[in-house]
């Protein structure tokens, strides 16, 4: 399941979704990602997240396709938010789960790493200062990388 | 007809985000196709000529060298930021 939505989400209803009828699960890993309230030493009051609207859930299910291939999973679910989000909110959810941890520790972390750099998603923050686009980090690339050795 | 599109800070610096476009004469690749963008001005020619500046075709990253029939989604968009 992958879905690019405005508003909140659940994670117990998640985390149920991913533990329902199927008793060969062994392992269920979830990430949620948070809206910071800092960035490059300035406050971030707001944050506005667009994205390119159909190319977005390809990409994340090539990604999902790519985990897949990779390691032995049950099931995956993505949800990311966008639109206006204020500090401590939730921006980001990724679920796997897979008969052993090892695989969907691996797989969970693979789907953040890829996402952050290939999802077409663009932060653009408010500060005091005002508006400015985020920057893409050369330690995402970094961390997706590693996957390639 | 090209649909063109263009995201975030490109979005921005051009003042559009969608336009449709009969494909010009002469552009049969991508990167003719932003030389001939870039000729609409100063703020064209600076913004598609970032650092890091990705293209899709159909929705799929693209090299510049990617031919055009005419009939392609093209999106133009910086480095990207979610997650």
């Amino acid at each position: 399941m992958i879905v690019v939505q405005e508003q909140d989400f659940d994670l117990q209803h998640e985390y149920a979704a991913l533990r329902q009828d199927c008793p060969s699960i062994g392992a269920i890993v979830t990430f949620v990602g948070l809206m910071r309230d800092f960035n490059d030493g300035d406050n971030v009051k707001s944050l506005f997240l667009e994205h390119y609207a159909g190319m977005t859930e390809n990409v994340l299910a090539d990604i999902v396709e790519k985990a897949k291939s990779r390691w032995n999973l049950q099931a995956v679910r993505i949800i990311h938010r966008v639109g206006n989000l204020l500090p401590s909110d939730q921006i980001v959810f990724v679920g796997v789960s897979s008969a052993h941890r090892g695989d969907a520790f691996s797989a969970c972390e693979f789907i953040m790493d890829f996402l952050k750099t290939q999802a077409p998603f663009w932060k653009r923050e408010q500060t005091e200062q005002g508006g400015r686009w985020v920057d893409a980090r050369r330690s995402d690339e970094d961390s997706a990388q590693r996957w390639e050795k | 007809m090209l649909k063109l599109l263009f995201f975030a800070r490109l979005r921005e610096d051009l003042g559009t985000h969608e336009e449709t476009l009969e494909l010009p004469e002469g552009v049969t690749s991508v990167a003719a196709l932003r030389e001939f963008l870039c000729r609409r001005g100063d703020n064209w020619q600076t913004a598609l000529h970032r650092p890091g500046l990705f293209v899709a075709v159909g929705q799929q990253v693209a090299g510049w060298e990617t031919p055009l029939q005419g009939d392609e989604e093209v999106a133009f968009f910086p480095p990207v930021t979610g997650g």
